[in-house]
This record gives structure tokens, sequence and C-alpha cells, in this order.
């Protein structure tokens, strides 16, 4: 009985390595990238499996620079033939790209995302100015009593204004490997420190130091990292009153009765303000489309049709309903142009 | 006089015996504190433990029921822009939302315009138009008729039926509306609403609606990679036990051998990912994304595993064993397969199954190679696209909607009834095959 055993595993050995030998031809899409984009990019391919022939995309979330660089590593069925991506583009990976043989890339802008800067619902609702989360957030900062920067003094929020309640500053958010991190970076931090002059002063002095001070998030404690897992950050404001928590809009909008936004600036993140812009903190979500693929892949065109179509991205389209702020009519036409005619991507 | 001394020593006498029963009750006393810690030890694991399946349990029932509406369907050929059921193309373009609205719109005849319109429309699951679909498709001459349909109802009613969404939030803190909750109740009072199991949960892939997501792709993909997994680690990993037991040499390459295997055994599991990826995918060229790269790279985790305990239970079998077969006349090979293998096996088994286990349990050398990805359809073989049970759970616990949080915890309970599965099968044969001396 243990021979047959032995035997029969033996035959179950050699069935598996025939079967590695035997891989065939790829018929599904491959699809790598943003996990900001993940969310929206699987709700159009669940459709799109659904009603066509095709069979559904794989997404994998991997972030926008890890999907960039594995789209990029050449063309043939072993590479990705989408990548998503909640950033633009960088000259560098087209470089990258083009010496791997990737000449030609379609860009494709599917919309905006905001990101929230929000707090439990049981705190008190807050308003903060982008000056004013620099400063709570930053690593140095202009000396309060004097000139010149020092590391971040702040321990509370009435020390940085007094009208702000005297709770301490803890603020939970993205690691730096994150789309959302780099994002949040360029549109608060990057734009707060220009509030000091201390700060942009340096702009004619020193650019690099204004880049780094703007640039670097404190250690010390305040500002903690939590993973990239937004429902996380989310769990831990509910039992912290007193934190805020930076996440993609989307998980506001799905949390609204745990998480309350802070108005950035004056304006509350909501779907509106978002949508025509009052609200700053957004960013535009992307996905870029290997030339050589179309035709190759089965379903790429079709896939890409159904992302770009206006019942997907359009104001009432479905995308809308996971928390896609939709383009205007300007840029819609202006990506559907760029989609018709493949047009390779320039920055 | 002669009293003198003896009372002395009979002083001293007492004195030692006091000191003795002092020392002995102190030893006594550090015995049962000692045992006190073990309980303790014992009772904070059990506590960890009961807690961490309350929650589990707690969360994750919810996603063993489902809502289903009752709802009149109209296969109205204008409804749809259909002429003939059974022409396929038509069929792809067919508008099979536009049924479902207008169905859920005679139903409710007092809603109007376009935004009250959408809000009753989230109320059912996207899936329903593909049920319309599939139903048209098979039984085309429903073309023109009525049916009575059971559809599928969206997550967010789930959860206010199963009270995860507190309806009485001020409305806007609320993601169900009061006019969404009136028609809640309404289908609610008059018998329209259905709460069933969930089979849907354990017949389907993922999705990116939580009523329609499903673990079975998960537990597919699982199966087909711990297939490759047990059936390379197994012999492999046993006939390196039994050559470096019963037949090399013992010499400094053996020696650098063995210590390989052992520090093996220890490397972080991501680092065979990279290793996966570079070999497996890169070199060979092997698709991404597939259990037959996750088997292999979990072959490479497991092996180690499975040789030590493999290794250990070779030499648990009494030598005079296996000199009683040599002196017999059996051969080496003899000896080892016909008399030695057969008393080792069960432990060999509990080894590969405890090494399967653990496979089955990891996500992190999978993320290098593609496994962690969404995937909703159930894979046909070892080269499909597929993903694995912890995987499933990983990207639920990070999805933004809300009702992903009770099929984590429902996801986490199938992974946790085949781990222990597992062990229980691990603990049979241990016990239908050992042999004590």
């Amino acid at each position: 009985m243990n021979k047959k055993m032995i035997g029969a595993l033996a035959f179950a050995a050699a069935a598996t390595s025939f079967a590695t030998v035997s891989a065939e031809g790829r018929s599904q899409i491959s699809i790598v990238g943003s996990s900001t984009v993940f969310p929206f990019a699987s709700v159009v391919a669940e459709r799109f499996g659904q009603t066509t022939s095709f069979p559904t995309p794989t997404i994998e979330s991997t972030g926008s620079g890890g999907g960039l660089s594995l789209f990029c590593q050449g063309v043939g069925e072993s590479t990705a033939d989408i990548t998503n991506a909640s950033r633009r583009i960088k000259q560098s990976e087209i470089d990258l790209c083009a010496s791997n043989g990737v000449d030609e890339i379609v860009e494709v802008l599917i919309g905006y995302d905001g990101i929230a800067i929000a707090n439990s619902a049981e705190g008190a609702e807050l308003e903060l100015s982008k000056g004013q989360l620099f400063l709570a957030l930053a690593e140095t900062v202009p000396n309060p009593n004097g000139s010149g920067l020092v590391t971040n003094p702040y321990d509370s929020w009435s020390d940085i204004d007094s009208s702000l309640p005297n709770v301490a500053i803890r603020v939970f958010g993205p690691p730096p490997s994150s789309g959302t991190r780099d994002a949040f970076v360029e549109l608060v931090m990057e734009e707060g420190c220009q509030e000091f002059d201390a700060i942009s002063s340096l702009a004619d002095s020193d650019e690099d130091k204004m880049e780094e001070v703007c640039a670097t998030m404190r250690e010390d404690g305040s500002f903690v990292e939590a993973g990239e897992n937004d429902s996380l950050i989310v769990s831990r404001l509910e039992n912290d009153p007193n934190a805020l928590g930076i996440f993609g809009y989307s998980f506001l909008d799905q949390n609204s009765d745990k998480v309350q936004s802070v108005a950035v600036d004056g304006v509350q993140a909501t779907f509106d303000t978002i949508a025509d812009g009052s609200y700053k903190v957004s960013r535009p979500l992307f996905f870029y489309i290997k030339k050589a693929h179309i035709g190759v892949i089965p379903g790429i065109e079709e896939y890409v049709a159904e992302f770009t179509s206006r019942r997907a991205v359009s104001p009432n389209g479905y995308l809308i309903d996971r928390g896609l702020i939709p383009l205007s009519n300007a840029e819609y036409a202006r990506m559907t142009g760029n989609v018709e005619n493949l047009r390779h991507v320039s920055l | 006089m002669t009293d003198q001394p003896l009372n002395a020593i009979e002083r001293m006498a007492t004195v030692k015996q006091e000191r003795m029963n002092a020392r002995l009750k102190q030893r006594y006393n550090r015995e049962r504190r000692f045992k006190a810690y073990g309980i303790a030890s014992i009772s904070a694991g059990l506590a960890f433990l009961a807690v961490l399946l309350v929650t589990i349990f707690s969360a994750g029932i919810p996603a063993f029921q489902s809502t289903f509406i009752q709802l009149d369907v109209t296969y109205d050929p204008d409804a749809l822009y259909i002429d003939d059921a059974s022409d396929p193309e038509q069929l792809r373009f067919a508008d099979f939302d536009n049924a479902v609205r207008q169905s859920l719109l005679a139903r409710f005849p007092d809603v109007t315009g376009r935004n009250e319109t959408r809000a009753l429309m989230s109320l059912i699951s996207t899936a329903s138009g593909y049920t319309i679909r599939d139903r048209l498709t098979e039984n085309p001459d429903l073309l023109g008729q009525s049916e009575t349909l059971w559809l599928m109802a969206d997550d967010d009613l789930d959860l206010v039926l199963n009270g995860t969404i507190d309806r009485t939030l001020p409305e806007s803190e609320r993601r169900v509306s009061d006019l969404e909750l009136t028609w809640i109740d309404d289908w609610d009072a008059s018998g329209e609403l259905d709460r069933r199991f969930n089979t849907t949960f354990f017949t389907r892939g993922d999705s990116r609606d939580p009523e329609t997501a499903g673990v079975w792709g998960a537990v597919v993909g699982s199966f087909y990679t711990l297939v490759v997994t047990l059936a390379l680690s197994f012999p492999i990993g046993v006939a390196a036990a039994i050559y470096l037991e019963e037949f090399a040499p013992k010499n400094r390459l053996t020696e650098i051998i063995e210590v390989n295997i052992n520090n093996l055994a220890a490397v972080p599991s991501i680092v065979f990912g990279l290793l996966g990826l570079a070999v497996f995918i890169n070199f060979f060229g092997l698709p991404r994304s597939a259990p037959v790269v996750g088997g292999l790279v979990l072959t490479l985790m497991t092996l180690p595993t499975i040789i030590i305990s493999a290794r250990a239970s070779i030499r648990a079998v009494p030598p005079s064993i296996r000199d009683a077969a040599m002196g017999l006349g059996a051969s080496k090979m003899q000896v080892t397969l016909h008399h030695v293998l057969p008393l080792a096996l069960p432990g060999m088994l509990t080894g590969t199954i405890i090494g399967m286990a653990q496979a089955l349990g990891e996500t992190a050398p999978l993320l290098m190679i593609g496994m962690v990805a969404f995937i909703v359809d159930i894979p046909q073989g070892f080269t499909d696209a597929a993903t694995v049970l912890p995987v499933q759970v990983y990207i639920w616990s990070d999805s933004p909607e809300r009702a992903f949080i009770a099929k984590t915890s429902a996801a986490i309970m199938v992974l946790l009834g085949f781990l222990a599965l597992m062990n229980l099968l691990a603990v049979l044969l241990r016990r239908k095959f050992e042999r004590r001396w």
C-alpha cells in the first residue's frame, strides 16, 4: 500500500512537470499598478468579463512605481499589457520603457481622486490650512520665536494656532511607497511650506534645501506611517477621536458614519468640491497601454473602450458611484481622442 | 546530668527538623508557583485564541447570509432592445439593467426623477442584470413575458438588515438615505425580502461587489498550488532525507549540505518569491500569476521543513530493525525501502502535512510572482491565473466597501477550516500508521 502511495505521488509529480512544459499563450489581459486605481480598474474588468466573450483581466495591485517598472520590462506575453498609475509617468520611466523595446505607450486619463484628511466622527470638526498642516507634519519648520529653521517643536495643535484644540498632534498616513503619500507631499506639504517666508526665500539661495524641507515628514511619532491599508487607518481613527488620518476619498465616502472630513483651506472633501476643483488636494488617475500588445493579446481595445466609455466615467457612470471624480468635458474629449489615435505619450 | 547532652542533641535535631520543614515548605511553594505560571501562560494563550476566534466568528457570520428581493420582471423587447432572444449578438448589447429599473419603478410608482431612480437602483445588486440575461439566454421564449424572480440585493441593504448600518444615526452620517430605508421597510413589511444562506460565497470567484464576491476561485487556486507543492516537495524531500540518513558518507560536503538545509528553513519566505520571479518567470518564461509557479515557489519554501522532519523520523527507527534485516541478508536498499521507510512514513507524513499547512497560509512569496491579484474567473488548470485563500483575505481587508469586513472574516474562517482539516488528517495518519517499540 505504501509502495502504491509513493508511486501515485511520483506520477503526480511527473504530471505536474508536464503541465509546466505545456504552458500556452496568454488569453487574459494582464494589468498591474496603482492601488488607488485598483478598485476602479477591477470594477471595469469584472463588467468587461461579464459582458464580453473575453476572459476577465487579472489585476495586480503593485503601486504606481512598481507597476510601471513591471510594465517597462519589455514586450511579450510574460509582461503586463496595461499599468495603472495614480501619478503621471516620468521621463525616466518612458526612457526605461524605450530601452526595453516598449516604444509606444498610450496614456489614458480616467479621472481624479481626492485625498481626504479626516478625523473620527466623534471628534471635533476641524478646519486647517495647508500651512498649518505643514507646521504639524514637517520635520523642519520656521523657528516660531525668531528666524531660521528648527526641528519641529509643535506637540499639540494649539501650539500651532491658539484657535485649534489643545490635543496632541497625531496623524496616521501612508508610507513613502504609496502614491497617496507622494500626492499628499506634493499637494499639501510643498504648497503649505511656501506660506512661510523663511522657506520660500530659500528658493533663490538654496533650492535643494527648500525641496528637502518641504518634502520631509517628521519622524518623532506625531506622524505615524500606518501602512498601505486605508481601512486600517479608518479603524484606528474610530478608536482615537483626537487623531487625524490621510487616505483616499473613496474610504471617506464609504465610512461617512465613522469619519468626517477635515476642511483644508476652508473646503471640505466632498464629491462636488473635488469635482469642481475647489478642494485642492486631488490628483489625476491614469492608465498606460502597451501599444505593441494591442491585437496580440485579445480584448485590450475592448477593455479600454469599456473603461473610457461614458457609462463608466461620465458624471453618471458606474465608476463615479465608487468614488472616482469625473473629467471635465474638454478633458474627456482630449482623452478619447488620444485613445482613438493611440497617441504615444509625451510629457 | 546525663540528660543535658541528650537534650542538646534533641534540641539541635528539632531545630534542624524545623529548618528542613521550612525549606520543604518553600520548595513546595516554589513548585506550586511554577505550576501556576504554567497554567497562567496556557490560559493567557487560550484567552488570546478565544478573543481571536470570537472576533473572527462574530464579524464573519453575517457574510454567510445574503438578501434577495422579489421582483416582477418583464422581458420587454422595447426596454431590452431585443427582437430575437436567440441571437447572441443582440443579447450581448441588450440593456438588462433597464429591465431591472423598469420592474423596480413598477414596484414603486411614486419614484420619479433621475436621482431617486439611481437611489432605487443602488439597492439591487449590479449582478441582477446578468441574472436576467442568463434567464433569457436559457429560455428565449420568455421575451415579451413576465415572471417573478428573486434578485440579489445590494450589500448596503444587507448591512441595514443585519444592523451594521445604524438606522438611528442622522441621515447625513449614514450611507443609506431615509428614502431608501422607507423602500427597504416597505419590501420587508410585504414579505418581499428573503434572507438566505449565501451560496454565492462558496461558488464564485472574487468580485468588486461584496454581495457577489466568493472564495471558490481562491479555494481552487489554493488547491492547484498545493497539488504542485505536494507532488514536488514530498518525493524530493523524502528522497533527500533517505539519502542523507542512510546512504550519504559523513564528510565535510554532507555536513555543509546539512547546515544549509537547516538554514534554509529559517529564510524569510519573501526571498523564495524573489527567487521564483527571477528563475521561473524571467528565466524559464512560465506565466505570471499561475498556480504552477506558486507551487514551485512554495516547494522551495516547504522542502527544508519536510527534509528535517523526514530525517528525524528515519533516525527514530531503531537500529535493531536495520541490523535484523541486514542479518537476514537484505541489501541496503531493501532494508531502507522495505523496513525503514514504512516505519518512518507516519512521521514523514506529519511533517509534510504541517509543511503544506504552512504553504496554505503563505502570501509573501506569492506577491512577487503575481498571485496577489484581482481574479474573477475560476482557474481551470495549473497555468491559469489564480489567487489563493490568504491573498483573498488580504485583498478584501483592503477594500473600501464596508461589507468586505464580514467577507474578510468569513474567508479567514474558511482558511482556518482547511488548516484544521489538514492538521486532523496529520493526527489520523499518525494514529493509523504509528508503531511503538
